[in-house]
């Protein structure tokens, strides 16, 4: 994608490119006017420019056929771009009924995604090609806004009620995910990315989430980074939880005052629960990732951990 | 002109700038001109706190990581941008200023007609902004200026309160000018000015005083929903109380959409009058330009819905809101047609206040075409909480609101100070301005369009070059802005006597000494003609025009 010369960003679904359409239509017809009326603008500058001061041109006569006519044309172009908005509306407010259903749950700052299979993920969410999937969205905070641009689809996504959004990709890839409602101190890293697989690979993912030829350490950092892990666990001072370079074989200080020798099993109980045994100046806010990570999973993730401390 | 006594044989004729010098004479007056010079000073100063905001997350937002700030202050400088340049300074602008100065002047009245109300307003604004401004030093805000519930409420944990009340605050001030716009504008008109002889800035303020009057104590109640919520824990928006979030949106739109009327219909009023005097002539379709303006400030209260459609509202509330608000495109387009019309035919000076109408023109083409993107539901969907809201908002309120204010402040600063600043680098001024703000924000609309959502303090690297440009774009912009201080600070003292009349324009307050004197008009003047008469030597003459003129510049 090169934003400078691009028009449009990937269109990912047949619904992207009937948004786009309507998109260029509309651009189409502002680009028009845009230069009709700069054009005049510059015509009538340079024709009319004043040449002396005593100049005294006739005042405009009082008649309204050019302004009826200009109106009429116009509101006819805007009901035009309003019918066809409606159209491809209704289009995105239905899903049809065979569509896969995925659980959407967004909070401050992450979005966690459930399988009908029971799997479950966090910020990435994987879907087949070519299939309809429903989302269904609720909070757990505040509003969010769950957005693919790549989708053209977007909807608010709201504490105490469900709300949907639907699409039907038809492009394999990542592409990104979004919050797009400003929802605290780290809406900026609320994101995360749709993968779309072919049927194939979706379905030895819902059972397995490794592909087979990565080591344990790769397959680790993906998850770190799947997971969302990554979005708290950075090294930089704004980070909402601690950074994990160096920590494994070291000693940790916890938030009831004693310390520890963080092992294997530390970090297995840290990811599992989380507030069970709290790292000293950070906020218990960790969700558990038990059920969302298996024990094949869980050990990968403590080995990549592990290698940040070699 | 025509039949003033020569002042200038007097040392130095008496106006409302040296009658009395005194800090009292200026803090405790009555007179609407010092009022709008209280008000200039105090706008020009949030202007400055909310550009440097601005210009702080535009320097972070050159790379895609943090780096100058951390993401909890990144989050306190774009809100304080948003509570400063919307409540402090894009609402108040026109209003408070030009029209605080020019309103009764226009109308050949002496004042307004309540001049202790206008000056409370004064207080009241400030006593708001003072809040605000200690909400944003002690501690900031980081709920954005539109404080979306529950997050406002339950989950910010910021100085929510103390820039609510500021806002809250505010609100009664603007309520006050629009009151006394209404009845001075109603009741103190000079003989022979019939409705339809009326200047179109004045009509201008006339239909913003009835948005303001309609629409503020909207906001106020919403305000006080929020502190409540906050404060007391009444469940009005957050579920967890048993309140609804949306509920807030909808209150906050019914005034906030028309607050956007309430920063652009000023400045439409302004570029009228421009348009007329540089091209010598009666405005083109001078009834439809009123009627539009009257249109936009009703229509303008049915369309507030297009601002939700992603927020759960119903399918059918969202054609509703989408249908209407094609229909506030027809008035504003058919101002555009009106504007271009009067050039053809005229006689068309570029001189600076003229560049402003014209970068207002061209700016405000592009902010009301975007538009059509926004309002149409699928494309909306899309577009909406990207930077392409965040450049179609800044084309409507800088490109639009900005430039009419800053052409009404060259146009009519002879007038104000009784002394002209320097044409060559005006203009200079005027060029840098349109370069820096295009190149700020038109590359904001390839953002919006690439998915890049606005309010977003680290962003995925591709987006980058764009965020660059709009970055150095800033700078240019803000640079621009600080010529233009320079030469006005300038000219208080250096700048060449202006004369009544310098720019050779119709309308009663070109009739009257620059400055004016404290009562305006040293007699109740009669206006004779139709508006914009320049076919007569004057206002008030009965001689069609004679030579008179030529020693005008």
């Amino acid at each position: 994608m090169n934003l400078l010369f691009d028009l449009l960003p990937v269109q990912a679904t047949e619904y992207a490119k009937q948004v786009d359409a309507l998109y260029l239509f509309i651009l189409a017809i502002s680009a028009f006017f845009t230069l009709l009326f700069v054009g005049l603008l510059v015509g009538f500058t340079l024709k009319y420019r004043r040449r002396t001061n005593d100049e005294r041109p006739e005042p405009p006569h009082e008649h309204y056929t050019l302004e009826l006519v200009g109106g009429a044309v116009l509101l006819a172009l805007l009901m035009g771009m309003f019918f066809w908005g409606a159209k491809l509306y209704f289009k995105a407010q239905r899903p049809p009924a065979d569509a896969m259903e995925v659980l959407v749950s967004g909070k401050q700052w992450m979005w966690k995604l459930q399988h009908p299979s029971g799997k479950k993920e966090i910020n990435t969410l994987h879907v087949p090609i070519g299939k309809a999937v429903k989302l269904s969205m609720t909070s757990e905070d505040v509003i969010h806004s769950f957005f693919i641009p790549a989708f053209r689809v977007k909807n608010d996504v709201l504490p105490g009620r469900y709300t949907q959004v639907w699409f039907k990709p038809e492009q394999e890839g990542t592409f990104h995910l979004f919050c797009a409602e400003y929802c605290g101190n780290e809406h900026s890293r609320m994101i995360g990315y749709v993968r779309v697989l072919s049927q194939d690979a979706y379905d030895r993912w819902t059972q397995n989430l490794g592909d087979a030829d990565e080591t344990p350490v790769q397959a680790g950092g993906r998850l770190f980074a799947e997971l969302g892990c990554i979005a708290c666990h950075r090294p930089d001072a704004g980070a909402l939880g601690p950074d994990l370079a160096g920590v494994f074989g070291h000693e940790v200080a916890l938030s009831d005052g004693t310390t520890l020798i963080a092992d294997e099993d530390y970090l297995r109980e840290s990811i599992l629960v989380p507030q069970a045994k709290l790292v000293a100046g950070y906020a218990p806010i960790m969700p558990t990732f038990q059920g969302s990570v298996n024990e094949e999973q869980l050990a990968q993730l403590i080995t990549y951990i592990k290698s940040l401390s070699n | 002109m025509s039949s003033a006594p020569d002042t200038s044989a007097s040392a130095k004729p008496k106006n409302y700038l040296n009658e009395k010098i005194t800090v009292s004479s200026w803090l405790l007056t009555l007179d609407h001109k010092r009022i709008a010079i209280l008000y200039l000073v105090s706008l020009l100063a949030f202007f400055l706190i909310g550009g440097l905001a601005a210009l702080v997350f535009r320097l972070e937002l050159m790379t895609p990581e943090a780096d100058v700030l951390r993401s909890e202050t990144y989050n306190k400088f774009f809100t304080t941008h948003g509570i400063v340049m919307i409540f402090f300074f894009l609402i108040p602008s026109i209003p408070a200023v030009l029209g605080n100065f020019l309103v009764p002047v226009m109308i050949g009245a002496r004042d307004f007609a309540f001049p202790k109300i206008n000056l409370a307003s004064w207080y009241v604004f400030m006593f708001g902004g003072v809040l605000a401004l200690v909400a944003t030093i002690a501690g900031g805000v980081e709920t954005g200026w539109t404080f979306y519930t529950p997050y406002s409420t339950m989950y910010a944990n910021s100085n929510v309160i103390l820039a609510v009340c500021g806002a809250f605050i505010a609100g009664f001030s603007s309520i006050m000018t629009g009151l006394n716009f209404i009845v001075t504008i109603h009741k103190m008109r000079a003989p022979g000015l019939t409705w339809f002889r009326l200047p179109l800035f004045i009509w201008a303020m006339y239909a913003t005083a009835l948005v303001i009057l309609l629409g503020t104590p909207v906001v106020a109640i919403t305000l006080v929903m929020i502190f409540v919520e906050r404060a007391f824990g009444f469940g009005i928006f957050d579920p967890s109380l048993g309140g609804d979030p949306v509920l807030f949106q909808h209150l906050f739109w019914f005034y906030s959409h028309p607050a956007v009327y309430i920063m652009i219909l000023p400045a439409m009023g302004v570029v009228s009058e421009l348009i007329s005097c540089f091209s010598k002539r009666r405005l083109y379709g001078y009834r439809v330009i009123v009627f539009s303006s009257l249109a936009i400030a009703v229509i303008g209260f049915f369309v507030w819905g297009h601002h939700m459609f992603v927020s759960s509202q119903s399918t059918f509330a969202g054609l509703t809101f989408s249908f209407l608000t094609f229909f506030v495109a027809v008035p504003t387009a058919l101002k555009m047609l009106n504007w271009i019309m009067t050039l053809h035919k005229g006689s068309v000076s570029l001189a600076s206040p003229m560049l402003y109408a014209f970068g207002f023109l061209g700016l405000f083409v592009i902010g009301g075409l975007t538009g059509l993107f926004l309002s149409t539901l699928a494309t909306d969907i899309h577009l909406h909480d990207t930077y392409f809201v965040v450049a179609h908002f800044h084309y409507v309120m800088v490109g639009g609101g900005v430039m009419g204010f800053l052409g009404g402040l060259h146009f009519w600063w002879p007038k104000i100070t009784g002394r002209t600043y320097p044409e060559g680098i005006a203009i200079f001024a005027a060029i840098v301005i349109f370069i820096g703000f295009n190149l700020t924000f038109f590359p904001q609309f390839q953002l919006g369009v690439h998915g890049m959502p606005r309010r977003y303090h680290v962003y995925p690297e591709e987006f980058q070059v764009l965020h660059i440009a709009s970055s150095t774009g800033a700078m240019v912009l803000g640079f621009g802005y600080l010529i233009m201080a320079a030469y006005l600070l300038w000219s208080l003292k250096f700048g060449k006597i202006a004369g009544k009349n310098p720019w050779n324009a119709r309308g009663l307050e070109w009739e009257t000494d620059s400055p004016p004197p404290t009562h305006n008009f040293h007699e109740t003047p009669v206006v004779r003609h139709p508006v914009y008469a320049y076919e007569y030597a004057s206002e008030t003459s009965n001689e069609p025009d004679v030579q008179s003129e030529k020693g005008h510049v």
